[in-house]
């Protein structure tokens, strides 16, 4: 009987290193890289997903993208989420702030702000469809306060890109939150020391020793609420599906292909976001690298 | 003077987590009050009063028993259970060979995760679906089973920096014993990346817990819910019950608030740890 223990190591190590790498590739094959060839391929096609055969017909997918409105209709949408993430950027990192100094029940402050990261999105978009009901929680809160003629959060299409970036801000904001307490928290404290013997207050520390020490990170962040504001999908799809001008690019992929069966258009919608994402991770990266050369001078 | 000065800074500073909390909360409050409500109460009274008996228990039973929520829960758990042990393997395989050995083709397959991380997962579905429809696993488990499992470099990375810090005179007096290469990683490194992998397990399983986008496309079939699309289908039949979608609802958060109640440290770690790569 073949035992690998009994075949020399320089032979074990071919065997080893195949069997161990075949699956993993194979995965990333079959579901990482095959996807992208067949959807360049098919982007330029009219494809229906169905019949054996197609046309090839150019560039008149990219065309229509870009001249019809109901697909160019979600990146006018994408606005609303980018203003969105600057907003959560800018909560999280005054809570971020704050609770990395000492502050009474931190743990609890820290757990109940991170929690909404943590729950299922259909969940999510169940919870906030009850929250902006007409007479639903939203309305009862302003009732409170005397405002007792609110508007329509989902059936207004001018606010109802609001509301639903709302809800995302809520679903997000946590997981942002964490990550700027992490690099928060790495910053030595005998600095804060040094600079409060020197006089200086909580926004000057604030200002010249978090900010400069977490700077990557924030960058990063805001460079990836491009790419992030053009895919929304979840909340937005379960929430409205799309209707009353909510739609987002990603919504109307997912429908251009596998509701109405345009394989060859829907291809050419994740071909589009495809290169704005590459594009920019790509600015993503050649920035954090200027900033690493910046910093070693 | 200043005495005052920092107990305004103080008071707002606290005025601003309770805000924070308040918002954080709210939402979630009141559809735990509308999940003990009977359908009556629900009509009469406002959202933001408290249920007038908390041990009614009504809209959980018929969200558990009409909803199919028992269903859902059982799918969730086969392929939570059987993509995370698949995908800890292959990991951790893969990051073995990539860490222990130096061989021509290493650079290459590394380039090729890292490059695959930058494939954003919503655009390829188009095709992948094709994928999945050809190799015939279309409303079956092995569809979301098999595009969990598939590893990413974030894994990769998570275990190769921890096997760095695995000494290779390990490896090296274990050859001396005669161990092949599959024991040394099966009795030696596997068990010492616990640490890491209880680090995945977390992050990959409250993604595959909260997923909703890859069981609606591949699992249509209503026996194959999982608890995100049991959920989703609640939005049509129980459309004006919201007493029952709120109790369904909080069946699906409560495993949350436990898991991150009894791990919250590890989840902490986990998400930082994940995102910075």
């Amino acid at each position: 009987m073949l035992r690998l223990s009994n075949l020399s190591y320089r032979a074990q190590r071919i065997v080893i290193i195949v069997s161990f790498s075949f699956i993993p590739i194979a995965l990333l094959v079959t579901f990482g890289y095959l996807p992208v060839l067949g959807m360049f391929k098919y982007s330029f096609t009219d494809w229906n997903g169905l019949s054996p055969s197609y046309h090839w017909v150019g560039f008149d997918n990219f065309k229509t993208i870009f001249t019809d409105e109901k697909y160019y209709e979600g990146f006018i949408n994408s606005i609303y989420y980018f203003v969105g993430s600057f907003v959560q950027l800018a909560i999280a990192l005054y809570f971020a702030t704050i609770l990395s100094f000492a502050v009474r029940g931190k743990s609890f402050f820290k757990g109940v702000l991170f929690f909404p990261s943590m729950i299922n999105s259909v969940a999510v978009g169940l919870i906030f469809l009850f929250f902006f009901r007409p007479e639903g929680t939203l309305d009862s809160i302003l009732g409170f306060f005397g405002i007792t003629n609110p508007p329509h959060w989902l059936l207004n299409p001018k606010i109802i890109n609001i509301s639903l970036v709302g809800a995302s801000l809520w679903r997000y904001l946590g997981f942002n939150f964490i990550l700027l307490l992490g690099a928060i928290s790495s910053v030595p404290s005998d600095l804060y020391e040094a600079a409060e013997i020197d006089g200086a207050n909580r926004w000057h520390q604030f200002r010249y020793i978090i900010l400069p020490s977490i700077r990557r990170i924030v960058s990063v962040t805001l460079i990836l609420s491009i790419s992030g504001s053009v895919a929304p999908f979840e909340i937005p799809y379960i929430m409205t599906g799309g209707s009353n001008g909510s739609n987002t690019f990603v919504i109307q992929t997912v429908k251009t292909t596998f509701s109405f069966n345009k394989y060859g258009m829907g291809s050419a919608m994740a071909v589009v976001l495809f290169l704005i994402v590459v594009l920019v991770t790509v600015i993503q990266k050649t920035f954090i690298k200027e900033e690493k050369k910046n910093d070693r001078h | 003077m200043i005495a005052i000065k920092s107990t305004s800074a103080a008071t707002f500073k606290y005025l601003t987590l309770i805000l924070g909390v308040f918002f954080a909360l709210a939402p979630l409050v009141v559809v735990l009050f509308a999940s003990f409500k009977t359908s009556q109460e629900y009509h009469n009274t406002n959202s933001l009063t408290p249920p007038a008996d908390w041990f009614n228990f009504d809209n959980y039973r018929t969200a558990f028993v009409k909803g199919n929520m028992l269903k859902g829960f059982k799918n969730t758990a086969i392929i939570m259970l059987v993509s995370l042990v698949g995908n800890m393997l292959i990991g951790t395989m893969i990051a073995y060979v990539l860490q222990r050995f130096t061989f021509k083709a290493r650079g290459a397959i590394m380039a090729a995760f890292l490059f695959a991380a930058l494939i954003p997962g919503v655009t390829t579905q188009v095709i992948v679906f094709k994928i999945v429809h050809a190799l015939g696993l279309f409303n079956t488990m092995g569809s979301a089973i098999t595009l969990y499992m598939g590893t990413d470099i974030i894994g990769i990375y998570i275990f190769i920096q921890f096997m760095d810090n695995i000494s290779t005179q390990l490896d090296e007096s274990a050859m001396l014993d005669g161990a092949s290469y599959f024991t040394i990683f099966s009795r030696i490194i596997f068990p010492l990346l616990a640490p890491a992998i209880v680090t995945m397990v977390i992050i990959k399983g409250i993604g595959i817990y909260n997923d909703f986008y890859i069981p609606f496309l591949y699992m249509p079939d209503p026996d194959l819910r999982t608890i995100s699309t049991s959920l989703f289908a609640f939005k049509g039949p129980f459309g004006s019950h919201w007493e029952t979608i709120c109790a369904a609802v909080m069946l699906i958060i409560v495993p949350t608030v436990i898991a991150f109640l009894a791990l919250q440290k590890y989840i902490y770690n986990g998400f930082t740890q994940g995102a910075v790569k």
